[in-house]
Formats: structure tokens, C-alpha cells, sequence
């Protein structure tokens, strides 16, 4: 899922996109399971506040370091708090993180790789010069180093998401405009006399869309593995509410207590990430053939 | 291939002028007053003040942003305002165990990953190719840390075969406390090196020189390593690359997952205790490493690619 788009390729039209991606994600059963973890994992982060067993907060001393049980189903933590109902919650922020992020940055980057490759000249050298330093760097380094002057905390974690992913898409959409660029249609647009941002509104950003899109569905693996990450550094979502991450921050500091919050939030972050990898490379193999392998 | 070389280490040096000018601005001029994020919320306006003063944030900003670059060269990052010791004594002890983790998992990643990969290229859409393919999307998806909590779950607390915690006396209990945590790392880079050369061999396997090589008669594992793998060798100088920096970042978690000394470690205590100057020193150290490993790849690419070496 890391391969990278070959911007140069996505430029044909691409008339039967959605039809293309139905059939890509039918065709194949591992897609197919892939969608109902993901509709699974949905539900239960909307869903949370009314199918959770128990308040995800709520400590109890009588109940510290359960085995699972019909009570308490992944047993409980070193506060007596029940794992299940704070999985349940965890995944809220796996799934607000996973989605606002990629959003937020494909935003910010395409901008940037826009007016970058369409203007060129002063505003392209520094724009492309920070992003290939930037991209030097693994993106959970980046957030690491981020997050540390930062700190955690709801905004600056979606903050430090939104600027490890910016480069990426800014990269892509400077390429893609390059290559638009050199289309006839747009030099008609000029000739016409339609204004800069109409240009790059309307001819040049709907065509550069499909890479964009396409890393977008492959980030949101990235960005639920990376908030995971964040969380279990405690420099991610802050205790005591829940995050996959920050469960398993809490299970290592009791593993002679209870091994259950630990497996219990890493399968759950592993099978929804692995679920999002699959639907991002059918994404990808509908709307970008050419860049699959 | 002389001039590629100069021309590649002089190009290092705006970087690391540019990387830390970006650290500077993002320590500087973010949101957020330094002495608060430093002492806390209740610290008193005189407190605050002294730290400004001690760290020498009520300079002109030109003059903050000099001192910054020329304390950064010459790796004078003050003393820890936790327990006074200086910060590049901290980042000297724990950087060995850093680097010992990161070589320790690529090489082992390479030695499963590798072979791996061929073993799935030589066999396409068969077993090994399907084994290949469910290796790397666990791979892909299992955190880190999570892979090393069950790993010191099972071998370290069960099983009992590897210290829990710690980084090792002499070189043998070294390798001992390293090897789980190396382990960990090393499974994910070679979920992603073994995917890497079976594309790459696969690519390869299908040019016309690997038909000539076996018209010749050449034998098979010949004709796989010789002439197939060499000039797979390319990409996967590429991905060798990335992996060290994957495995770099990796190493900050699973230092905490094994609790093991090193600079991810230095730095996260670091948030946690809002120790401004070993927070400013781990995180200019990591952005160096960084630039130093992609310049090392660029160097590497002048042996493994002949039109490099030419030009």
C-alpha cells in the first residue's frame, strides 16, 4: 500500500470510476471483508455510547485485572475498567483521526502542489524544496518531532497529522499539475481569457482529483496506525479517555496484571488498518490502474 | 562520480540549515509561550520570566535564531533542566543503543525479508507467492508496539528467554537485550523488503538477458542471484534506505515497549517532563540522523548504479 502514483499516469479521463471501483472491490473476497470490518468498525464508533456495556471511565477496586468473563468480555484493566466498553470508545478516535487528518491534509497539500506546479518560478523552489526535506522523513518520525513541541491533546494531534501527510499530496498534486499543465485544454482556457483561479478551479484541480483521492483512501491507514502510535507514546490522545494506542500504553504498564487490553486493542487496530489497506489498493487499482502492481 | 559525490555532500549543507531553521520556527514561533510548556501552568510570572532569561528566549529572535544554528553544529544543547546533567552526555549515552536497534533490525530484516521475496518471485502465483502476500499486509497493518508487547509477552514474561527491560552489559547481553526488539522491527521492514524484491526480481526475471543466461546454460540459482538479483539491486537500495528510517522511528516505540535506553526514549521522558532542552536536542539529533541517512543512500546508489558512477 506504500507504492507510490505515478502522477503522470492519472491523467486520462476516467469516465466509469465508481462503476470500475464495484467491480474491483467485488471481484475480489479478501475486499469484500475488508468492507464489513471497516462498516463494523464504523457503526460501533457511532454506535458507541449505546452498545458499550459499561461506562468506559468508570474505575471499580473490586474489579481490578479481570479475565474475560459474561460481565466484562476482554476483562478489565489495573483501575477495574472495563476494556471492552473502552475499545468500544477507542475506536471514535481512531475513526475521526483516520478520516479528518487525510482530509484535512489532502486540502493543504493539493493547495500547495498547485500552486506550486501552476505558478512555478520563487514560490515553487521554496515550496518543493521543504516538501522533499519534509519527505525525507517517515511520517511518524515527522509526527514524533511534531508532537513533541506540540504536545498531545485532541488539535495537536490532528494538527500533527494533517502536517506528516501535507507533504505527500503536495508532492502528487505539484506533478499532476505539471502534467495538466501541458494539456491543450488548458492553454484554450488561457486563450479564452478565463482568470487564473477559474483555470485552476475548474480544469486544473477536477483533474488531478484521482491521485489525490487515491492517497487519501490509502493515508487512512496510515493516520489510524500513526494516532495509534502517537496515543501509546503519550503524546497522542490524552488519559484517562480511551484510544487504542493509549490501552496499550496502559496494558504494558501492567503486564503481571492483565494481557488482555493489550491483545484486544492491538487485533482491533491491526484488522481495521488492514481493512482500510485493502479498500485503499482497490481504490487504487479502480481509479489508478496503472500504479498497481 | 567524484563530482556526483561533492556535489551530493555539498548539498547536505543548506539542508541542515533548512532542517534546522524548521525546527526553530516550529519551537519558536508556534503557538504556545515555551516557559508555560517548559514549568507548567502554576508556575509564577517571575519563574516564567528566569527561564527566559536562563534560555535566552528574551533575545531579539535573529540572535535566538543564531545561537540556536551555532549551539546545534557544534552540539552544545545546555543541561537538562530536570536533573542537570548535560544534554549531549544524555544523547551520547543513549544514541549507541539507537543505532546498535536500528542496524541490528535492518540487517535482520534483510535476511528474512530477501530471501523471502525470491523464494515468492521464483514461485509466482503459487504457494510461497500467497504466503509472501499475507506476510506483507500483516506486516503492513500490526503496530510495532503491539508486535513487541506479544513478543515480550510470550518470550520475555512466559517463556523467559530474553531480559524484559534494559539495555545490556558487554557485547553478548547486548545482543541478548537487543534481539527481541530488533526481532520486532525487523518482521514489519521485512514484510515490506521481502514485497519490494519480489516485484523487483519479478520485473527483472522477465528481460531478455535472464533468457539469454539460461540459453547459456547457466544454472538456475545462477541466473536468480548473478543476473537477477543484482539488477533488482536498484530499488532495492531504495527501499534499504527507507527501511533504516522506518526503523529509526521505530525504534522510539519499542525502546518504550521494552524499556530499553535510547534517544526515543531520552526524548519521549523528555515530553513527559517538559525538559525543553533535551526535547530541543533529541529532536535536532533525530533531523540529523535523518539528512545523514538519505545522504548515505545517495552515496550508496554511486556503487549499485554503473550510469551514476559514469556520469
Amino acid at each position: 500500500m506504500t507504492a507510490s502514483i505515478d502522477p503522470a499516469l492519472q491523467l486520462r479521463p476516467q469516465p466509469s470510476a465508481f462503476t470500475t471501483l464495484r467491480r474491483v472491490i467485488l471481484d475480489r473476497p479478501a475486499t469484500i471483508f475488508a468492507l464489513i470490518i471497516v462498516i463494523l468498525f464504523v457503526l460501533v464508533a457511532v454506535l458507541a455510547p449505546w452498545i458499550a456495556p459499561h461506562d468506559p471511565l468508570a474505575q471499580s477496586i473490586l474489579d481490578v485485572n479481570k479475565p474475560p468473563s459474561a460481565v466484562h468480555p476482554v476483562g478489565t484493566d489495573q483501575f477495574g475498567r472495563d476494556v471492552l466498553s473502552r475499545l468500544i470508545y477507542g475506536s471514535r478516535n481512531s475513526l475521526i483521526f483516520g478520516f479528518v487528518s487525510p482530509v484535512l491534509a489532502a486540502i493543504l497539500g493539493t493547495s500547495l502542489g498547485v500552486i506550486a506546479g501552476y505558478f512555478g518560478g520563487i514560490a515553487d523552489r521554496i515550496i518543493s524544496r521543504v516538501i522533499d526535506l519534509l519527505l525525507a522523513f517517515p511520517e511518524l518520525l515527522l509526527a514524533i518531532l511534531i508532537a513533541a513541541v506540540l504536545g498531545g491533546g485532541f488539535w495537536n494531534v490532528v494538527a500533527v497529522l494533517t502536517v506528516a501527510f501535507t507533504p505527500g499530496f503536495a508532492r502528487v498534486a505539484r506533478a499532476s499539475t505539471l502534467a495538466v499543465k501541458q494539456e491543450p485544454y488548458i492553454e484554450a482556457a488561457v486563450a479564452v481569457g478565463l482568470r487564473t483561479p477559474m483555470i485552476i478551479l475548474r480544469h486544473v484541480v477536477p483533474n488531478i482529483a484521482a491521485p489525490i483521492v487515491v492517497l487519501t483512501t490509502l493515508w487512512i491507514a496510515s493516520a489510524i496506525r500513526l494516532e495509534a502510535s502517537l496515543s501509546f507514546l503519550g503524546i497522542g490522545t490524552q488519559p484517562p479517555n480511551p484510544s487504542w494506542g493509549n490501552i496499550i500504553r496502559d496494558g504494558l504498564n501492567n503486564l503481571f496484571g492483565s494481557p488482555w487490553p493489550i491483545i484486544g486493542a492491538g487485533t482491533l487496530i491491526t484488522l481495521v488498518v488492514l481493512a482500510f489497506n485493502l479498500i485503499g489498493d482497490a481504490v487504487r487499482d479502480a481509479l489508478d490502474p496503472e500504479a498497481s502492481r | 562520480m567524484t563530482r556526483y559525490i561533492v556535489v551530493r555532500l555539498l548539498d547536505a549543507i543548506p539542508t541542515v540549515l533548512l532542517v534546522l531553521t524548521l525546527v526553530f520556527v516550529a519551537m519558536r514561533i508556534l503557538p504556545g509561550d515555551p516557559a508555560v510548556a517548559a514549568l507548567g501552568d502554576f508556575a509564577t510570572p517571575e519563574q516564567r520570566e528566569a527561564f527566559r532569561e536562563k534560555m535566552g528566549l528574551n533575545a531579539p529572535l535573529w540572535q535566538q535564531y543564531l545561537t540556536f544554528v551555532v549551539s546545534s553544529l557544534t552540539l552544545d544543547f545546555g543541561v537538562s533542566m530536570m536533573n542537570g546533567r548535560d544534554v549531549l552526555g544524555l544523547i551520547a549515552y543513549n544514541l549507541p543503543y539507537t543505532i546498535e536497534l536500528t542496524i541490528a533490525s535492518v540487517l535482520l530484516g534483510v535476511v528474512i525479508g530477501v530471501p523471502f521475496g525470491v523464494w515468492a518471485a521464483t514461485n509466482p502465483n503459487r504457494a510461497p507467492d500467497s504466503a509472501m502476500r499475507g506476510f506483507s499486509l500483516i506486516g503492513y497493518a500490526v503496530p510495532d508496539f503491539y508486535l513487541g508487547a506479544l513478543l515480550l509477552i510470550v518470550f520475555s514474561l512466559n517463556l523467559g528467554w530474553f531480559p524484559i527491560n534494559g539495555g545490556g552489559e558487554g557485547f553478548l547481553d547486548r545482543m541478548h537485550h537487543v534481539f527481541l526488539p530488533a526481532l520486532t522491527l525487523a518482521f514489519i521492514k521485512a514484510a515490506f523488503l521481502g514485497r519490494l524484491t519480489r516485484t523487483a526480481l519479478l520485473e527483472v526475471m522477465g528481460r531478455d538477458y535472464i533468457r539469454t543466461a539460461r540459453a547459456k546454460g547457466a544454472r538456475e540459482p545462477r541466473v536468480i542471484y548473478r543476473h537477477g538479483l543484482r539488477n533488482a539491486l536498484l530499488p532495492l537500495t531504495t527501499g534499504l534506505g527507507l527501511t533504516t528510517l522506518t526503523a529509526l522511528s521505530g525504534s522510539v516505540a519499542i525502546e518504550l515497549v521494552f524499556n530499553r535506553p535510547g534517544l526515543g526514549k531520552l526524548l519521549i521522558s523528555a515530553i513527559a517532563e517538559r525538559d525543553y532542552a533535551v526535547i530541543q536536542g533529541g529532536i535536532v539529533v533525530f533531523a540529523l540522523f535523518v539528512v545523514a541517512i538519505n545522504l548515505a543512500m545517495d552515496l550508496v546508489y554511486v556503487l549499485v548504479d554503473p550510469r551514476i558512477r559514469v556520469s
